[in-house]
């Protein structure tokens, strides 16, 4: 299922409302567990609307999942969280502020481990999302129900978020396009946020022509997110069959100990293709690629302590029975509130910038931050786009890896130094190891979306995947 | 005695914005129904994100320069971690390193000549959400929250621990809503709009920080309490202990809420959701717009006017009050105006506990013109004074209704009734002629009694020496006689 089908069907005379109740009836009798709320009404409401005055906008007509970290007004936004339970924004995100003037159909929200920390989508209140390709294994996380909601052929299109990798991971597990933007070009304004600094909302679709075109209609400047910047081109428009000016940088240590070997192979494969295409490569190195994933945890988990603080169950969100004072209200609702993986980072974030430890820690994080960031400029000098594997092996069992948090933490590896270096990245498929999807993952210089995009579309059209 | 050291942490809200410090929700809540000036930035609900007032930012910009502060470069905003129920995010977004401005001084006024107060810093946050209980805290059964006040812009102002008595901190504070108002960036008048955290320590012994005190007179009256408790402790043999305590405003006593080792670790952090503001580049086109401050005016006055400086002092104390003197000053007598601004009319608007706005420029110029024009008495004036106060009118009106009493006798009537008395009292006029004082005092006092004391006193002494010299050239018998 994807954009121009869906346009196809519509001309050829198919109502949207038509297309929009097969869409629920596909997820209703679903194994994915990919979406956890529906919005029937509002969509099917919507759907009408398109049949009876014409499909308007960018995306008029097309139906799309939502990860359940973006807020939507009227639609419960839980982040898959016991402690959100109920909650219903009065306001919507401006990405689906975006969505909504450019006529796209809202179908529901999307599964995703709890408040994003994960690599799974097992730590849901809602239970884990499914993998299409094997529903015994996961569909990666932290976004995995959008991921699996597109693999599944249940939307074409879906919005995820991108903390350290939970756009990139599912997209790879699943075997479709996702896209963490650079930090700044899609507003954060209404994204419940995990680690402000480094996240980024991100489109996921089937192929990378659609992955351009959710791009356009989210991305540009808002004046609610200070950190939000102004676009410098229209994606879609610059997606050509052509990556002669591609100069590929190959940074080793992507490759190192850890990586599966099929993995490895097939984004050698997929790095080999687009020389046969017409672009370079040259092997390099980012030193820092080492301290990544200690800096990455102790910056997103002392964000997160802070940023989770504000879940009370005062003003929404859980309330248990019978209040008592304040101080013991707000401690039970947070004790049954949050899940284990939660509450262990809570505890790590608080105890990271507590008093004596703060420049032990954070503060250090912060500096090394700066060194990962210059290895990505230095390497994107001559090189216009970096090559790695997205994550080091495929979609691994559900209950597997869930009981070794460290090693779970290891499988983003690759995908948390981009969000450090706050520059773009696309996950695209690229072979398979057994009937398991494989991702490769392109990454560009900042707000250079344009260029990695038409490599993977490149890659894409000429067989690659 | 032991010496007296007091510093203060004094939080004002900048509400002469128009906006809040981080959204777009107004400032007028205070007439408002709970919660009706609230949307997700200042209620803190998922997702929604921050961004700076700019014209908050300006406006903590001239009261850093009215300060005499150093302006940094560029500030940041932090987040402070802690958890009461009126923060709405678990946290405050406020300043720690880099704030706005530091190192700057008040200079206070004082019996014994200038007294340099330092500022240690000043720096911006935002405000709570306000806590409202049935009854006292301690006695309410529950707590209500008005989320109006959230997101509010506050500015710290952090005083080097200079003050030495409770009397100075009220004269500190008091000069500082002085320049807030004429930098028009604070409204003291309403409520919520300043708090203070006072320390104090006895020379060589521990500090007791004083929280959340709301009113000016609160802070002297907690601060006189606290210097009577820790001397008392000293004079027992007790230490005085490191702690915050609380200002009961209603029994006028403090109250212990904790010891040190109960501190809180706030866990400051650069806020993520926003970027650090540079600030020097706008820093020389503030400066162009800062109004002339209340010490400048005071000298000003002095010498543009030639008032004397007790009057220039009582002028500028408010900024509305030195206007108007200017605008009377302008147009009448400056010394005239001085008198009749600063000793009468703030008496007279004091004892209203009203304000300068209560009384029109236009209505004193006029009053004192006829006054000069010596149509009315001073006593006259006051009167128009208190009925225009009291119950409405102009001048020109209350003059022409109550004329018999305000108006000033013309002479002719003047010189009728002093003849009359002059008549009715012959051996007292005889005294008179014969230089004696008392006997013009008596004279005197019957006219002004027969005058309801509409008439000048010049003007009856006039009267009484013309009859005087008359009667000497009209009767030489009695001028031999004398
Ligand atoms: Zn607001």
């Amino acid at each position: 299922m994807n954009v121009d089908g869906i346009r196809e069907m519509l001309q050829n005379g198919k109502s949207v409302e038509e297309l929009v109740h097969s869409i629920f009836d596909k997820i209703e009798h679903s194994k994915l567990n990919a979406f956890v709320t529906l919005a029937k009404e509002s969509a099917l409401e919507e759907a009408r609307r398109v049949d009876k005055h014409g499909a308007k906008g960018m995306l008029g007509g097309i139906p799309i999942g939502i990860k359940d970290s973006i807020s939507t007004k009227g639609i419960q936004t839980t982040c898959c969280s016991k402690i959100l339970e109920g909650y219903v924004p009065p306001y919507d995100a401006h990405v689906i502020e975006r969505l909504k003037a450019e006529g796209a159909i809202i179908i529901g929200k999307t599964n995703m481990d709890e408040f994003a920390m994960g690599t799974s989508t097992e730590t849901s209140r809602f239970g884990p999302a499914r993998n299409p390709w094997d529903l015994s294994r996961v569909p990666g996380g932290s976004s995995g129900g959008s991921a699996a909601a597109v693999a599944g052929g249940e939307v074409p299109l879906a919005l995820g978020s991108d903390t350290g990798g939970s756009v990139r991971c599912p997209a790879s597990f699943c075997g479709v396009v996702g896209l963490k933007p650079t930090y700044g070009l899609v507003s954060r304004y209404g994204l419940i946020a995990y680690a402000n600094s480094l996240e980024q909302i991100g489109p996921f679709a089937g192929n990378v022509k659609d992955v351009a075109l959710l791009l356009d209609v989210i991305s540009g400047y808002d004046s609610r997110d200070s950190t939000s910047m102004t676009k410098k081109c229209e994606y879609l428009k610059e997606l050509k069959d052509d990556v002669s000016d591609v100069k590929i940088g190959v940074p080793k240590e992507f490759f190192g100990e850890g990586i599966d070997e099929k993995v490895e192979k097939a984004v050698w494969g997929g790095i080999k293709a687009l020389e046969d295409m017409g672009a370079s490569y040259t092997e390099i190195s980012l030193p820092h690629t080492k301290y990544s994933l200690a800096v990455y945890y102790i910056i997103a988990m002392s964000e997160a302590s802070s940023n989770l603080a504000r879940f009370d169950g005062l003003r929404y969100g859980l309330r248990l029975g019978k209040d008592k004072d304040w101080h013991t209200t707000f401690s039970e609702i947070k004790a049954q509130g949050f899940g284990e993986e939660v509450k262990r980072r809570i505890l790590l974030g608080t105890y990271a910038l507590s008093a004596g430890y703060y420049g032990k820690y954070y503060l250090k994080a912060l500096k090394v931050r700066t060194l990962i960031k210059r290895d990505f400029e230095f390497a994107l000098k001559d090189t216009n786009v970096l090559i790695t594997p997205t994550m080091p092996f495929p979609a691994f069992k559900i209950g597997e890896k869930i009981g070794e948090p460290l090693a779970l933490y290891l499988a983003d590896v690759n995908t948390v130094p981009i969000n450090l270096a706050g520059v773009p990245s696309v996950s695209v498929p690229c072979g398979f190891a057994g009937k398991l999807p494989i991702g490769m993952q392109i990454i560009g210089r900042h707000f250079d979306e344009a260029t990695i995009l038409r490599t993977a579309y490149v890659f894409e059209r000429n067989g690659g995947g | 005695m032991k010496e007296v050291i007091i510093g203060l942490e004094v939080h004002v809200q900048l509400n002469k914005l128009r906006s809040k410090l981080f959204c777009s929700c107004s400032t007028q809540y205070h007439d408002s129904e709970p919660d009706t000036h609230t949307c997700p930035v200042c209620l803190g609900l998922p997702g929604a994100l921050p961004v700076t007032n700019g014209k908050a930012v300006d406006n903590a910009i001239k009261v850093a320069l009215a300060l005499n502060c150093n302006i940094e470069e560029w500030t940041m905003f932090y987040r402070k971690n802690y958890y009461y129920p009126d923060l709405v995010k678990g946290f405050q977004i406020s300043q720690y390193d880099y704030p706005i401005a530091t190192n700057g001084s008040i200079s206070l006024d004082m019996e014994g000549g200038e007294r340099i107060i330092r500022i240690k810093r000043v720096h911006m946050e935002e405000d709570p959400g306000k806590l409202v209980h049935v009854g006292t805290i301690d006695k309410s059964r529950y707590s209500l929250i008005d989320y109006n006040r959230s997101g509010m812009a506050l500015l710290e102002v952090v005083t080097e621990p200079d003050l030495r008595t409770p009397k100075e901190a009220r004269l500190f504070l008091n000069k500082l809503k002085n320049i807030l108002e004429y930098l028009d960036v604070f409204d003291s008048s309403l409520e919520g709009s300043l708090r203070v955290d006072a320390n104090i320590s006895l020379a060589g012994g521990a500090r007791a920080e004083i929280k959340n005190i709301s009113s000016y007179k609160g802070v002297e009256k907690a601060l006189l309490f606290e210097i009577v408790r820790q001397n008392n402790l000293v004079r027992r043999g007790v230490k005085v202990v490191q702690e915050t305590r609380h200002f009961d405003e209603v029994r006028g006593i403090t109250i212990s809420l904790r010891t040190k080792e109960g501190e809180e670790d706030y866990r400051y952090f650069p806020e993520p959701d926003l970027v650090p503001i540079t600030i020097a580049d706008r820093v020389d086109d503030i400066k162009k717009t800062l109004p002339e401050l209340p010490d400048a005016k005071r000298q000003r006055f002095v010498l543009q006017y030639g008032i004397s400086d007790n009057h220039a002092k009582v002028l500028i104390s408010e900024l509305g009050l030195a206007n108007f003197f200017e605008t009377v000053a302008t147009e009448v007598d400056a010394n005239l105006s001085a008198t009749w601004v600063a000793d009468i009319l703030k008496g007279e608007l004091n004892y209203r506990d009203l304000d300068i706005s209560a009384f029109s420029p236009n209505h004193m110029v006029q009053i004192l013109q006829v006054l000069k024009k010596d149509t009315i008495t001073e006593n006259g004036a006051v009167q128009v004074i208190r009925t225009i106060l009291d119950e409405g009118g102009t001048p020109s009106e209350i003059v022409k209704i109550k004329s018999k009493d305000l108006l000033k006798m013309d002479v002719d009537a003047s010189e009728n009734i002093t003849l009359r008395v002059i008549e009715e009292n012959p051996g007292a006029f005889q005294d008179f002629c014969k230089g004696k004082n008392e006997a013009m005092h008596f004279l005197m006092g019957q006219v002004m009694k027969e005058t309801h004391g509409t008439v000048n006193r010049s003007t009856v002494i006039e009267l009484l020496n013309k009859s005087k010299k008359e009667k000497l050239q009209n009767a030489p018998d009695n001028h031999r006689e004398a």
